[in-house]
């Protein structure tokens, strides 16, 4: 299972960052926790954009995991960080277990655009109940580790990293398995994967549970690592549609591609915000049209390329 | 029965607007076959410049009146320029791409508006509330209701019957119907196809302008603008089916209505109706309430 290069550079690499990260300023880790955060959402869009679906809708997903813990820290006060992770992940991965059932049976727009309708559902419903905390959203409390509350960010840093190794490399075997390896094979001819004897809509569905569940648990850990939650900055469409844009942005070639695609996005975010407060989204935008156009396979096209040449 | 005109009314003056701005999206995707995301920030240039000159012609001591004709011009410009920047500029060079690609592209140049906006515009919002202040109110079966938002419905009305008879009555309307239908059969029939689509863009998105710029003096023009406008029109699009003129004015009756009785009986619900009934149809019609009829091509 771990001996192809993919794997190890995770391992090796996770190890590394954890490392690193005990000397490395607080700001960097907090970029990294949010970017990690974000990634392992990135990695189940991954496994549907090879697929050929893009969803224009998964904030849905990691708005269900991101107040996922918060209702349970406010109406049960549970702090218990892989309690909680555990919660958004398997709530949202229910969620979309459910809603396969339906979504496995569109393609195109149409996939985009249900799920787009069913986010923007959820907005509705929170930005307008005054008891799930409306558009202000809510704070959450700091999360324990085993009862025991850190006192510096890094033992949670250490956590987001470790579940997002352990997501990459779950990822990454799924798919060399059979059922993984339906992904361009559906895209360019979905008839011929049904005579070659599998059923499509059985694999896009769990895809698309994948999706779901990887989705949840980046909720949970983005509010965590940033405390609170709102539907703006984690329902509404433009998340879906940020979420899409670092898919791009991060090329399919690799399940590493994600984690390096979420930190390009936060240096970027943060540059762009800093450089002209107004003009953050222009400069985001503007990369986002440059990528289409010039780089369709995303950064990691970039990365590939190198090592070919090195070989 | 004053709530329920009340709710009528409401309802349809919030389907108008959103008419003028779903036709504009309707008809782009129909001809194109582009979902196109930067139509939120048409309507939001049509309704920041159509504020910004009633405002300084307003100071300039000019008659009210002339809101009027900026609203239209607003449209007319933001239309021209913007559609021929972006469809000549951008779009152009992805016709090849993935639909779902070009999508993307979209949101990408809609987050690039959006801060233009702001660039241009700030933060502060705008009020042009010469054109309402004009037409005074009337009252109607106990209610008084002010005379710009019915309006609204009137210059609906009018894109609609536009719209209606372009596409039956000219022979542009044939024109656009055959590189609809069939495009490769339409060059080869020699319509000048790209030149057809970049018409089709600008008018989509002067419609887009229009819907911003003749909302722009009921509401403070403040950021943000678009980025409710658009997804409301795609549930809009949705609803009634993509591609159809009278797919759209349904739609915009079904969401504008029901949104109207949401306001008024159970605020808590106003935009999870919309949401729940384009999700619905989605469902059961994917391909909308009335989405016009697949050619079948031999």
């Amino acid at each position: 299972m771990l001996r192809d290069t993919t794997s190890k550079v995770v391992l090796f690499g996770g190890i590394a960052i954890i490392l690193l990260g005990a000397m490395m300023p607080n700001w960097i880790v907090n970029q990294l926790m949010f970017g990690f955060s974000r990634a392992l959402a990135i990695l189940g869009l991954l496994v549907l954009w090879r697929t050929g679906l893009v969803s224009f809708g998964h904030a849905f997903y990691f708005g269900l995991g991101a107040y996922t813990v918060a209702i349970v820290d406010i109406q049960l006060g549970v702090t218990d960080v892989f309690i909680r992770l555990l919660g958004g992940a398997m709530i949202a991965g229910f969620a979309g277990f459910v809603i396969g059932f339906i979504m496995r049976n569109y393609r195109d727009i149409f996939f985009a655009m249900l799920n787009t309708a069913i986010s923007m559902v959820l907005y509705g419903i929170i930005v307008k109940t005054e008891s799930l905390g409306s558009t202000d959203g809510f704070a959450i409390s700091l999360p324990t580790i085993f009862g025991i509350a850190p006192e510096t960010k890094y033992p949670l840093f250490v956590i987001i990293t470790m579940i997002a190794m352990i997501s990459a490399l779950a990822v990454n075997f799924y798919l060399k398995t059979t059922v993984g390896r339906l992904t361009t094979p559906i895209r360019d001819n979905e008839i011929r994967v049904e005579y070659l004897g599998f059923s499509v809509a059985h694999a896009i569905h769990l895809k698309y549970t994948i999706s779901a569940v990887l989705a949840g648990g980046a909720g949970a850990l983005m509010a965590m690592s940033l405390g609170q939650v709102d539907p703006d900055s984690m329902i509404n469409w433009t998340v879906s549609g940020e979420l899409v844009f670092i898919t791009i942005l991060s090329g399919p070639g690799n399940v590493i591609a994600p984690f390096i695609g979420s930190l390009v996005f936060e240096v970027l975010r943060t540059y762009a915000f800093e450089l002209a407060p107004q003009a953050w989204q222009l400069i985001v935008g503007a990369t986002f049209l440059t990528i289409i156009f010039f780089l369709p396979g995303g950064i990691w096209s970039l990365i590939a390329k190198l090592g070919r040449k090195n070989s | 029965m004053e709530t329920f005109l009340t709710i009528l009314l409401d309802g349809l003056q919030f389907s108008s607007y959103l008419f003028i701005v779903s036709a504009g999206l309707t008809i782009i995707f129909g001809v194109m076959k582009i979902l196109n995301v930067c139509h939120g920030s048409f309507y939001a240039w049509g309704a920041y410049t159509a504020a910004f000159f009633i405002g300084k012609f307003s100071d300039m001591g000019m008659p009210d009146a002339v809101g009027f004709l900026i609203i239209v011009a607003a449209a007319i410009a933001v239309g021209v320029v913007l559609g021929f920047i972006i469809e000549q500029g951008i779009l152009k060079y992805m016709y090849q791409r993935d639909e779902v690609l070009i999508v993307l592209a979209t949101f990408g140049l809609f987050l690039v508006l959006e801060d233009i906006i702001l660039i241009a515009f700030g933060t502060d919002p705008y009020f042009a509330y010469q054109p309402m202040a004009l037409l005074d109110s009337v009252e109607m079966g106990g209610i008084i209701r002010d005379v710009y938002g019915l309006s609204l419905i009137g210059v609906a009305t009018m894109v609609a019957v536009g719209c209606w008879f372009l596409l039956n009555k000219t022979k542009w309307g044939v024109i656009l119907k055959a590189v609809i239908f069939d495009r490769e059969m339409g060059i080869s029939m020699g319509i000048n196809v790209p030149f057809v689509y970049t018409l089709t863009f600008i008018g989509g998105a002067i419609l887009g302008g229009l819907g911003g710029a003749y909302i722009a003096p009921t509401i403070s023009v403040a950021p943000g603008l678009g980025t409710e406008v658009i997804v409301l029109s795609f549930a809009v699009v949705v609803v009634g089916g993509m591609g159809s003129i009278a797919g759209a004015a349904i739609g915009s009756l079904i969401i504008g209505i029901l949104r109207a009785l949401a306001v008024h009986e159970l605020p808590q619900v106003e935009l999870f109706v919309v949401f729940a009934v384009m999700a619905i149809v989605l469902v059961f019609r994917p391909e909308g309430l009335f989405a016009p009829a697949k050619p079948r091509k031999i």
